[in-house]
C-alpha cells in the first residue's frame, strides 16, 4: 500500500486531507469527530476577537439538478470566546497527538496584537499557523482578512510579524480577490512564511429570489456578499495554485485548497504543486465520513500507477504549466467520431455547427443509418465536441503527426526578428 | 388486485378502482428525469412522434421551472396531447426513439408530458387564442381526438367552427373509449374545453341525419371534415348472441366513463372475446368491476395479438388468464335466459393468409365446454356506414376513402381524418395519429381556402 502521510513544511500528517479553517473546524467535538473518522488535519475555524454572526448565513448554486455545485457564505472568524477554543485544542491535540492541528489566526496589521495572539495560542501546542488573510466578506470591511491580503506590503508584513515570535511553522492564506496571486505569495515568501494556503474564498452573490427579489442569503430582506467556495471554484483554484508553484520567486509549500471533493481533485492539486490540501465544502454537503474515499482511492491510485509515496507526485505537472507564447503552434489535434459508440444525439453537430467550426457533418451510411463525421482539415481541434458528448469514447481528439516542427509564439517571434535583423 | 376479486366490492372501493392507476411524477421526479435528457439536436424522439412536438424544448422548460411553456410546446403540437401523455405507445414512439436507450435508459416521455400538462389544468391555464375572424365556416362532424384537433387548428387560423357530436359529451375516443383509470374522463374535457375556448361551438346530442342532414352541412359550410371514428364492436355471429351477461367492450367502457359500475360483474367469471388494446381494456375493466375470474380468448397467440406490450403487461398485472389458439363456437343458456357456458374449440396456425397473418384453424373434435357467466366482445370495432354514405362518400367496407395528404374525400368539399380514414394496413389507429390527421387536414383546408380569405380580406 502506497504511502499518503505528508511532510507539509515541517509538519507531519499520516494524510494530505485537512478540514480547512471553516464551520466544520469550530469546536474540539467537531474537529475529534472529523479525526475518528480519518481525517489527517485540521485548521481550526480563525481565533481572534470573538465576533458576532448573522442569520441566514450559507448560499449554494446548484446546477442542472445537482446541488452544491458552487457554495457561499456569510458567516465570520469563530464567534467563541478564544479561551474556550484554546482549551479544546489542548484536549483534541491530546487526544489525537498523531493528527495535525493549525491554527488559523486573524487580528488587525499591528505588531503587537499578531505577537500577542501567536504567543497566547502557541502555549497550549499547535503545530502551525495559517494567517487568515483572505476571508473576503464582514472582516475585511474592519481592515482584517482580505483587506490585509489584498495588498502585498501588508502580507509580508503580517508575514513577518508572526513569524517574529512563532515557534512552529507559519502558513499565509492567500486571497483570490486579486489580480495576480503570485504578488502576494511572493510578499508572504518575502515576510519568511514556511509555506502559503490558498485559495480562500472568492467575492460572490449566490442569487436573488425570483419572488421576493432578496438576495439569496438574506439576512431580514438586506444581503452582502459572501465567500464562493466548493467544486466551482475549483479551477480557478488549480490556476492559482499551478500559477505560484512554478512561480521561483515563491518557492515555498502550497496548501492547495478550493472545491476540492475526490480523491482525483487532490492529486490534480498535488501534481500541480500543492504539498497536502484542505476541504470544506464537500464535508459540509455529506459529512466527515468522506475521508474513506479520500484516502482509499488516493491510495489505489498511487497502488495502480506504481508510486510508492504520494510525496513522489507533488508539482510533478508544474513543468508542463507555462505561458501560451510556449505553445507549439504547429501542433495538430482533430476530432474522430466512433459511431459504433455514438448514440446520435447530435450534440456535437449542433455545437460545432452553431459556435464553433462548422465541420461535424450528419451523414447516412452505406445501410441508411444516421452518422456524424468529422471534416478532420476544417477540424481546429478545439475539444468543444468531446466536451458536450455525453457518452464516453464516443469522441477521440487524436494528435496527427506533425508535419513541421514545434514552434511557439516565442519561437516564431524570435525567428521573424533574426530575419529582420539580416 | 387480488382484493378487487373479493366477492364484496363497496362503492367507493369501486371509485378507487377506477381512478387512474398510475401515480404523476412529484415535482422532484419531474425535475431529475427532466434533467437527464440531453436536449439532442435534431432529435429521434421528435421524429418518432406523430404530432412532432418538440420533446427536448418541452423537457428543457420543465427543467426551467417554466412549465407554462412547457405545456403549450406540448398541446401546440397536440391539441390531445394531455391524453396522449398516457395513452400513447411510448416505448413504440418517442421513449422507443430516445437515443439513451443505446447508453442507459430512455427518458420517461409520456410521464414528463403528462406532469407538464397536469400543470396547466391544474392551473386553469389557457394557453391559445382564436385567430382573426376570415368569414369562412367549417364543419366538423366528430369531437373526438382528430375533430378536436382540427377545430383547434382552423380556429386558431381564424375560422368559425362548428363541431357536431352525437354524444351528450364531445372528446370521443378520449372522453369515452379509453378506460378510466388509464384516461380519466376530466382530462379529455378539459381538452375540449380548451378548443371550446377559442370560440368553437360544439354541438352535443346532434345526429347527422336525424338533428342535421349531411346535405345541409355540405350546402352551408366552405368545408366539412367527417372525423367520426369507428363505432360498436361488430356481432360475434354465433348462437346465443343475444344471451343477458353479453357485453360490448365499447359500450361496458363507455359506462365505467360516465361513473356506472355494473354489478352484475361481482364475483363473477368473465371470457373476453379477442386480443386487442379493446379486449384488454374489457377485461382490465372486469377486474376492477370486481369479476372473480376473467380470461381472454383469443384464436390466435400471443405473438399475433395486436395489443401493446405495456397494454398486455398491464392485463397479466391484474392477473387476466390469457387462453391462446382458443375460439368461441356458442354461449349457452341458463333457464333465465343468461348465459352459463360457452363451447369454445382448440384452434391451430397454419400459412399466412392474405393478410399476412398465420390463419387459425379449428382442430377438429377439440370442442369443450367454459362456465362462464358474463361474455365481454371485443373482435374489433364496426364503421359509421350511415354517415358516410349521407355524405354519399366513397368507401371501403366503411372506410373512407381519403387523399392521403390533404385528406379530401370523393367530394372535394368534404375531409376525413382520425378512425374513419383507418382500415386494414394504412397509417395507425393511435389517438395521436388522429391528431396529426386533425392538424394536417386544417392545414390542406387554409391552403385551399386561404386565397379566398385574402381576396375577401
Amino acid at each position: 500500500m502506497a504511502d499518503i502521510s505528508i511532510n507539509f513544511a515541517g509538519i507531519k500528517s499520516p494524510n494530505p486531507y485537512w478540514l480547512a479553517s471553516a464551520p466544520p473546524t469550530n469546536t474540539g467535538y467537531q474537529v475529534q469527530r472529523a479525526f475518528e473518522a480519518g481525517w489527517g488535519g485540521a485548521v481550526w475555524k480563525t481565533l481572534g476577537e470573538p465576533i458576532l454572526n448573522v442569520t441566514s448565513r450559507f448560499g449554494a448554486s446548484h446546477f442542472n439538478g445537482q446541488r452544491v455545485a458552487g457554495f457561499n457564505n456569510i458567516e465570520l472568524i469563530s464567534d467563541r470566546p478564544i479561551e474556550d477554543n484554546l482549551k479544546e485544542i489542548y484536549e483534541t491535540k491530546k487526544l489525537f497527538p498523531d493528527r495535525v492541528i493549525i491554527a488559523s489566526l486573524m487580528v488587525e496589521p499591528e505588531r503587537e496584537k499578531w505577537h500577542e495572539i501567536v504567543k497566547r495560542v502557541q502555549d497550549v501546542g499547535v503545530d502551525g499557523f495559517e494567517l487568515n488573510l483572505g476571508c473576503p466578506h464582514g472582516m475585511s470591511e474592519r481592515g482584517m482578512g482580505a483587506a490585509v491580503g489584498q495588498h502585498p506590503d501588508l502580507v509580508e508584513m503580517t508575514t513577518m510579524y508572526a513569524k517574529e515570535v512563532a515557534e512552529v511553522p507559519v502558513i499565509t492564506k492567500l486571497t483570490p480577490n486579486i489580480t495576480d496571486i503570485t504578488a502576494t505569495a511572493k510578499a508572504a515568501a518575502r515576510g519568511g512564511a514556511d509555506a502559503i494556503s490558498l485559495i480562500n474564498t472568492i467575492n460572490s452573490l449566490i442569487g436573488v429570489d425570483l419572488d421576493t427579489w432578496n438576495t439569496i442569503p438574506n439576512v431580514n430582506g438586506k444581503g452582502a456578499h459572501g465567500g464562493y467556495c466548493g467544486p466551482a471554484v475549483k479551477p480557478i483554484a488549480l490556476n492559482m495554485v499551478g500559477e505560484c508553484a512554478r512561480n521561483p520567486e515563491v518557492n515555498i509549500p502550497i496548501s492547495g485548497i478550493g472545491g476540492i471533493s475526490t480523491w482525483k481533485d487532490t492529486v490534480e492539486f498535488m501534481l500541480m504543486g500543492a504539498g497536502g490540501v484542505q476541504i470544506c465544502t464537500a464535508a459540509m454537503h455529506h459529512g466527515f465520513r468522506i475521508i474513506d474515499d479520500l484516502t482509499e482511492g488516493l491510495e489505489n491510485y498511487l497502488d495502480e500507477k506504481g508510486i510508492d509515496s504520494l510525496s513522489d507526485i507533488i508539482g510533478k505537472s508544474v513543468e508542463k504549466y507555462t505561458d501560451w507564447s510556449e505553445l507549439d503552434l504547429n501542433h495538430k489535434l482533430v476530432a474522430r467520431i466512433n459511431n459504433d459508440v455514438c448514440i446520435n444525439c447530435n450534440k456535437c453537430h449542433i455545437a460545432c455547427e452553431d459556435t464553433s467550426h462548422q465541420c461535424i457533418d450528419m451523414l447516412k451510411d452505406g445501410n441508411g443509418n444516421d452518422i456524424l463525421r468529422v471534416r478532420e482539415d476544417d477540424c481546429v481541434g478545439c475539444n468543444l465536441c468531446s466536451i458536450v458528448c455525453p457518452v464516453d469514447g464516443a469522441i477521440d481528439m487524436v494528435d496527427l503527426t506533425p508535419t513541421e516542427p514545434p514552434m511557439s509564439w516565442n519561437d516564431r517571434q524570435a525567428a521573424i526578428q533574426m530575419l529582420e535583423r539580416r | 388486485m387480488s382484493d378487487l376479486l373479493k366477492n364484496l366490492i363497496s362503492g367507493k372501493v369501486l371509485n378507487e378502482n377506477f381512478e387512474e392507476s398510475k401515480p404523476s411524477f412529484n415535482p422532484q421526479e419531474a425535475l431529475d428525469e427532466a434533467n437527464r435528457c440531453l436536449y439532442c439536436y435534431d432529435a429521434p424522439c421528435i421524429t418518432a412522434c406523430p404530432t412532432g412536438i418538440d420533446i427536448p424544448g418541452f423537457i428543457k422548460k420543465i427543467a426551467s421551472g417554466n412549465l407554462k411553456g412547457s405545456a403549450t410546446t406540448i398541446m401546440e403540437a397536440n391539441p390531445v396531447g394531455a391524453s396522449c401523455a398516457r395513452v400513447c405507445p411510448t416505448e413504440e414512439l418517442c421513449e422507443g426513439a430516445c437515443v439513451l436507450n443505446h447508453s442507459t435508459k430512455p427518458i420517461p416521455i409520456g410521464d414528463l408530458q403528462r406532469f407538464a400538462t397536469d400543470w396547466a389544468i391544474k392551473n386553469e391555464e389557457v394557453l391559445f387564442e382564436a385567430g382573426k375572424s376570415n368569414g369562412k365556416k367549417v364543419a366538423i362532424v366528430g369531437s373526438g381526438p382528430a375533430g378536436l384537433s382540427a377545430a383547434r387548428e382552423l380556429a386558431r387560423l381564424g375560422y368559425e367552427i362548428t363541431v357536431f357530436e352525437a354524444k351528450s359529451e364531445a372528446g370521443g375516443l378520449d372522453t369515452f373509449g379509453i378506460v378510466p383509470f388509464r384516461l380519466p374522463k376530466d382530462i379529455s374535457i378539459w381538452e375540449v374545453e380548451q378548443v371550446k375556448n377559442l370560440g368553437v361551438e360544439i354541438r352535443t346530442n346532434t345526429v347527422i341525419g336525424k338533428d342535421i342532414l349531411a346535405e345541409e352541412l355540405a350546402e352551408e359550410y366552405d368545408a366539412v371534415i367527417l372525423a367520426v371514428g369507428m363505432s360498436k364492436v361488430p356481432d360475434l355471429g354465433m348462437e346465443g348472441e343475444d344471451l343477458e351477461g353479453i357485453y360490448d367492450a365499447i359500450d361496458l367502457v363507455e359506462r365505467t366513463k360516465n361513473g356506472e359500475y355494473i354489478e352484475e360483474f361481482a364475483g363473477k367469471r368473465v371470457a373476453v372475446i379477442g386480443a386487442g388494446n379493446t379486449a384488454i381494456d374489457g377485461a382490465t375493466t372486469s377486474v376492477r368491476l370486481g369479476a372473480e375470474n376473467v380470461k381472454i380468448l383469443y384464436r390466435r397467440t400471443e405473438a399475433e395479438m395486436t395489443a401493446y406490450d405495456f397494454e398486455y403487461e398491464f392485463a397479466k398485472q391484474d392477473g387476466v388468464e390469457f387462453r391462446w389458439l382458443t375460439n368461441p363456437k356458442r354461449l349457452i343458456s341458463d333457464e333465465n335466459g343468461h348465459v352459463k357456458q360457452m363451447e369454445c374449440v382448440r384452434m391451430e396456425l397454419q400459412d399466412a393468409g392474405d393478410d399476412g397473418r398465420p390463419r387459425p384453424v379449428e382442430i377438429k373434435g377439440s370442442e369443450f365446454v367454459l362456465d362462464v357467466d358474463i361474455v365481454v366482445k371485443a373482435i374489433g370495432q364496426t364503421r359509421h356506414r350511415a354517415i358516410i354514405e349521407a355524405f354519399g362518400l366513397e368507401h371501403h367496407g366503411g372506410v373512407v376513402k381519403a387523399d392521403p395528404k390533404t385528406f379530401i374525400t370523393s367530394n372535394p368539399k368534404v375531409y376525413a381524418a382520425g378512425d374513419v380514414i383507418f382500415g386494414k394496413g394504412v397509417g395507425e389507429a393511435m389517438v395521436v395519429s388522429a391528431a396529426q390527421q386533425g392538424k394536417d387536414t386544417a392545414l390542406a383546408i387554409h391552403e385551399r381556402l386561404k386565397e379566398s380569405v385574402t381576396e375577401s380580406a
